[in-house]
């Protein structure tokens, strides 16, 4: 059984000028000890998805469909207190911006104590013992000395690896990482990655990773979810993704990604931009744009399909309905 | 599916008239949607009026002492006993009309608070402009000037500055320059916050690209201050402006209560809350309280407008 | 840390300088002490007799330096309207409006902090809103109204407390008297105390609850609740600590504001102390008085910037930056 199961997830925004849906009956999955990355451009909801699991949405948004289901159970509709508990134990979290992520006024020790107390019945000094233990296990060096210390007296990088020893010392099952290397140096993020990668593994600890970045995704993540406007355009494999993008999307996505190994003149983009939560198209939302539209694209929006190892919102891969002259030749990209 | 959807052609349109993007913004539908705002508004709007035209509403002129009969002296006010209709929040020791002494108080207090606001935001806002956009030494030397006066109360700078101007004047001047030592007094007390404010969005402005751009083309550091950076900065001044202006209504209203802002000559709402109080403990209440619930109409309207302004030019607070 | 105090004393010396020199402009070139002193017909002889007498003949600096010299040894001169020491005034008023002002600080932090901060969490509830609609009014009632509405309730229709005075007094030491220690001293202080604080207490309440509401929106808060903090730990461990670092300025910048206010509220009650005093002088233009009033209320104003500075680098431990930790840190 899945660990996370997100079933047609609907988030809505009230606002004076209508209601505002930044996600649209989005479904995935996450198993046990797999890491899942969640990719987009910025506003297509990828962070929102996070949000929504750990169910910290900010009034006025709301959930307004659909469910999502933690280890079989339900949690999008838990009263406030039974969500609390899951949040730090169960389900970890880790934000973009290490700098205003931590609280500058509270040393290091002091946060990763009082999170490992919340949920773990220990004395103050096996709690103490435990946060350096975490340190140690992220990278700090000299870690019985630096648990006194206060945020802005680390590096970015540094402090970033205190947030993942705060997000996963309290062994949750599940990890949320929402950005977690953007606001990094690039040299930093490679180790940050790698830190990751290593003690999700070493805990059988399942990740979420949501990121812009295309790269980190194909080095990080067993599975890709590839969001846009709101909704999932394609996901699969990584690999498949990748070198056999089925959605003209993502297509787009790998093509515009510039090769070590080709030569280009230009660079590809697509054109156009990502349609406004309050404009977006009728049918398949990224019809506007798409160089392989036609008629069934404007009416109705298309459903997850096979396509291949992947699956896709794309109606060219309805046997039925597709005309020949697109027939589906899963694109590779130049 | 509920989201509004993007028709396949959009039909070319004008775009709308500022009148038109003025009404259907974010600012008039947040008013009209509060009662506070639209309420203060108009108790604002009443009690300024009532003041700027009292010369010509008012039922009585209390400067003209030919109006006055002292058989009036402290008649109550309405509902109770030995009340009058012409006299409808009653009289004074002298007879004069509480109502129409409020009215042109009022006018006073309000002409009184404006002004010293305008002076304050005109120093404040040319300091603030200078210190922020010549940086160095300059703007260390005006903003440690303004950090110096604000951690003097402003009402004790007013209170020494109208000390040392009415002592430098010759007696017999007083009465006629009062207002505008007091105007003087207030304005400059309050200057600094105004300087701080601009300097900090100054800052912030001069190192973006259309300031940039300005100086490529060969604009003069005034004009680029003037025409470029100032619209830019004036949204948090003209918060201040208004919040600022309840305060110095009631600054003014203290200087007159104590005794050195407007004389009984020509008596704002202080000064006759200060008449009144003798009359406190002899029962006549209504010559202290009326002006003072005026005042503070006055003020709470302005201080709510204020208030509902801050928080809708914020979009950080919705 | 030590650099810092140091720096901040050296930085706080000037200011101290320009409000001496300010100080003395106004004692020595505002208003005419002969024409006040002598009245209007005197001699030549007698004008040269006082001007020598009170040294006004003698160079710009000479002056200056004899001022601040007898100002340091707690001479300021003689009252023009009372013909006293400025300096005998000054300690028969002093004891008076510090103990207004204390118990009027006292006041309206323990009862404005835990309001603003309730009014910043519970935004919606209704006890709230009514706070919050209060302390507009508050905001807006000028300290004197108060302190006649307080009269008109207290002393006027229910006789529960004086209106005037401060009631009876104990004296300790050589010059300190105080009003705690009676009965009728205790009576006397409430109204005051009450007058004085009100205006502090709402303004203290909208500054924490503002604060509260954008620390509440901070990443931290977020990952606080992220990682499963309770409610109490989120509030009052997180949010409260950041919160009353940036009020501890205002709050010490406010005690400026409650000692110019305490002159409206002792010239209500009639309160004999140092600002019933200098409203008295401002009226007749006593200079003598008003210049030992600036001077003495800018040391005490440099004073408690200086307190100030010094408990927020002791509270906020980014202004403590031990640069060779930082340097350690890549």
């Amino acid at each position: 059984m899945a660990l996370l199961e997100i079933d047609n997830l609907t988030v809505e925004f009230p606002t004076r000028r209508g209601v505002l849906r930044a996600l649209d009956s989005i479904s995935l999955s996450i198993e046990p000890g797999e890491v899942l990355g969640v990719v987009g451009e910025s506003g297509a909801g990828k962070s929102l998805t996070g949000v929504a699991v750990i169910g910290l949405l900010e009034p006025p948004g709301r959930v307004a469909g659909g469910q999502i289901r933690f280890d079989g159970k339900r949690i999008d509709n838990l009263p406030y207190e039974a969500m609390r508990r899951i949040r730090g134990r169960q389900i970890g979290t880790i934000f973009q911006d290490p700098l205003t992520t931590l609280n500058p006024l509270y040393t290091v020790g002091h946060q990763l104590v009082e999170t490992i107390q919340t949920h773990l019945a220990l004395s103050d000094a096996d709690a103490r013992k435990r946060a350096i233990h975490w340190l140690t296990e992220v990278g700090i060096p000299a870690a019985s000395q630096r648990i006194d210390a206060y945020p802005h007296e680390f590096s970015g990088g540094m402090r970033q690896r205190v947030v993942i020893a705060l997000a996963l010392c309290a062994e949750p099952r599940l990890v949320i990482a929402d950005e977690p290397t953007t606001a990094l140096d690039v040299s930093i993020q490679a180790q940050i990655i790698t830190l990751l990668k290593r003690l999700t593994r070493d805990h059988g600890t399942s990740v979420m990773l949501v990121t812009h970045d295309m790269g980190v995704i194909a080095e990080t993540a067993d599975r890709v979810a590839v969001m846009y406007a709101g909704r999932i355009a394609e996901i699969g494999p990584v690999a498949e993704v990748v070198r056999h993008p089925a959605h003209p999307y993502t297509e787009g996505l790998m093509g515009s990604i510039p090769s070590l190994e080709h030569r280009v003149a230009r660079l590809r983009q697509i054109d156009g931009a990502m349609p406004r939560l309050n404009a977006i198209p009728r049918g398949c939302a990224f019809n506007p744009r798409c160089p392989k539209v036609f008629d069934r694209c404007h009416a109705e929006r298309p459903e997850l399909l096979a396509a291949g190892a992947t699956r896709a919102a794309c109606w060219l891969y309805d046997a039925a309905a597709a005309p020949a002259a697109f027939a589906p030749i899963r694109g590779t990209h130049a | 599916m509920s989201a509004t959807q993007a028709p396949a052609k959009p039909a070319p349109a004008r775009a709308p008239s500022r009148w038109a993007r003025a009404l259907d913004s974010d600012l008039l539908y947040s008013f009209r949607r509060s009662p506070l705002a639209v309420g203060s508004a108009t108790v604002a709007l009443i009690l300024i009026l009532a003041a700027v035209l009292a010369p010509w509403i008012a039922p009585q002129d209390p400067t003209n002492v030919a109006n006055l009969n002292l058989l009036n002296s402290f008649n109550p006010p309405l509902p109770l006993e030995g009340s009058d209709w012409t006299f409808p929040l009653g009289t004074d020791e002298q007879g004069r009309d509480v109502l129409s002494a409020i009215m042109f108080g009022s006018r006073i207090s309000l002409i009184v608070g404006a002004a010293s606001v305008i002076f304050a935001v005109v120093v404040g806002v040319a300091v603030g402009l200078l210190a922020g956009y010549a940086g160095g030494m300059v703007d260390a030397f005006l903003m440690r000037a303004a950090d110096v006066q604000l951690t003097f109360p402003s009402i004790l700078m007013a209170l020494l500055v109208d000390g040392v101007v009415s002592a430098e004047l010759p007696r017999n001047l007083h009465a006629t320059f009062q207002i505008y030592v007091l105007i003087f007094a207030i304005g400059i007390s309050r200057w600094p916050q105004f300087a701080r404010t601009v300097r900090g969005s100054t800052l912030v402005e001069r190192n973006k690209d259309y300031v940039m751009a300005a100086r490529l083309i060969g604009l003069g550091q005034v004009r680029i201050m003037a025409t470029h950076i100032l619209p830019n900065v004036l949204g948090p001044v003209l918060v201040l402006g208004t919040l600022t202006l309840g305060l110095a209504i009631l600054d003014e209203a203290t200087l007159s209560f104590l005794g050195v802002g407007l004389p009984p000559t020509q008596p704002s709402l202080g000064t006759l809350i200060r008449i009144g109080d003798d009359f406190l403990f002899s029962g006549q209440w209504w010559v202290t309280i009326f002006p003072g619930v005026a005042l503070v109409l006055m003020v709470l309207s302005i201080n709510l407008l204020g208030d509902w302004l801050r928080d809708a030019l914020n979009p950080r607070l919705r | 840390m030590l650099a810092f105090i140091v720096s901040r004393i050296l930085q706080a010396i000037p200011v101290l300088l320009v409000i001496g020199f300010v100080s003395f402009a106004m004692f020595a070139y505002v208003g005419d002490p002969v024409t006040i002193m002598l009245g209007q017909d005197y001699t030549e002889a007698q004008r040269i007799a006082l001007v020598h007498q009170l040294g006004l003949d003698q160079p710009f600096f000479v002056q200056y330096a004899k001022f601040i010299w007898a100002a340091l040894h707690g001479n300021f001169g003689m009252s023009y309207r009372l013909a006293q020491p400025v300096a005998g005034l000054i300690a028969q008023r002093l004891p008076a409006t510090l103990e207004l002002v204390a118990v009027a600080t006292v006041f309206s932090l323990a009862i404005g902090i835990p309001l603003g901060v309730y009014t910043g969490i519970y935004r919606n509830a209704k006890l709230a809103r009514l706070g919050m609609a209060l302390s507009l009014i508050g905001v807006s009632l000028p300290t004197f109204l108060i302190g006649i509405l307080l009269i008109l309730f207290f002393s006027v229709l229910l006789g529960w407390l004086p209106s005037f005075g401060r009631g009876d007094t104990v004296r300790i030491g050589t010059w300190w008297t105080t009003g705690l220690l009676t009965v009728s001293g205790l009576r006397a202080l409430v109204l005051p105390a009450i007058t004085l604080g009100l205006f502090q207490l709402t303004l203290i309440m909208r500054l924490v609850r503002a604060e509260m509401l954008e620390v509440l929106r901070t990443d931290y808060i977020k990952f606080a609740r992220a990682r499963g903090l309770s409610n109490h730990a989120v509030y009052f461990g997180h949010a409260l600590k950041n919160t009353l670092v940036p009020v501890i300025t205002i709050v010490g910048l406010q005690i400026g504001g409650i000692i110019a206010f305490s002159l409206v509220t002792e010239t209500v009650f009639q309160w004999p102390g140092m600002g019933l005093l200098l409203v008295q002088s401002v009226a007749v233009a006593d200079i003598p008085v008003m210049s030992a009033y600036l001077l003495l209320v800018g040391v005490v104003f440099v004073l408690i910037n200086l307190i100030v500075d010094l408990l927020y680098y002791a509270v906020d431990p980014r202004l403590r930056v031990d640069r060779a930790t930082a340097g350690a840190a890549r």
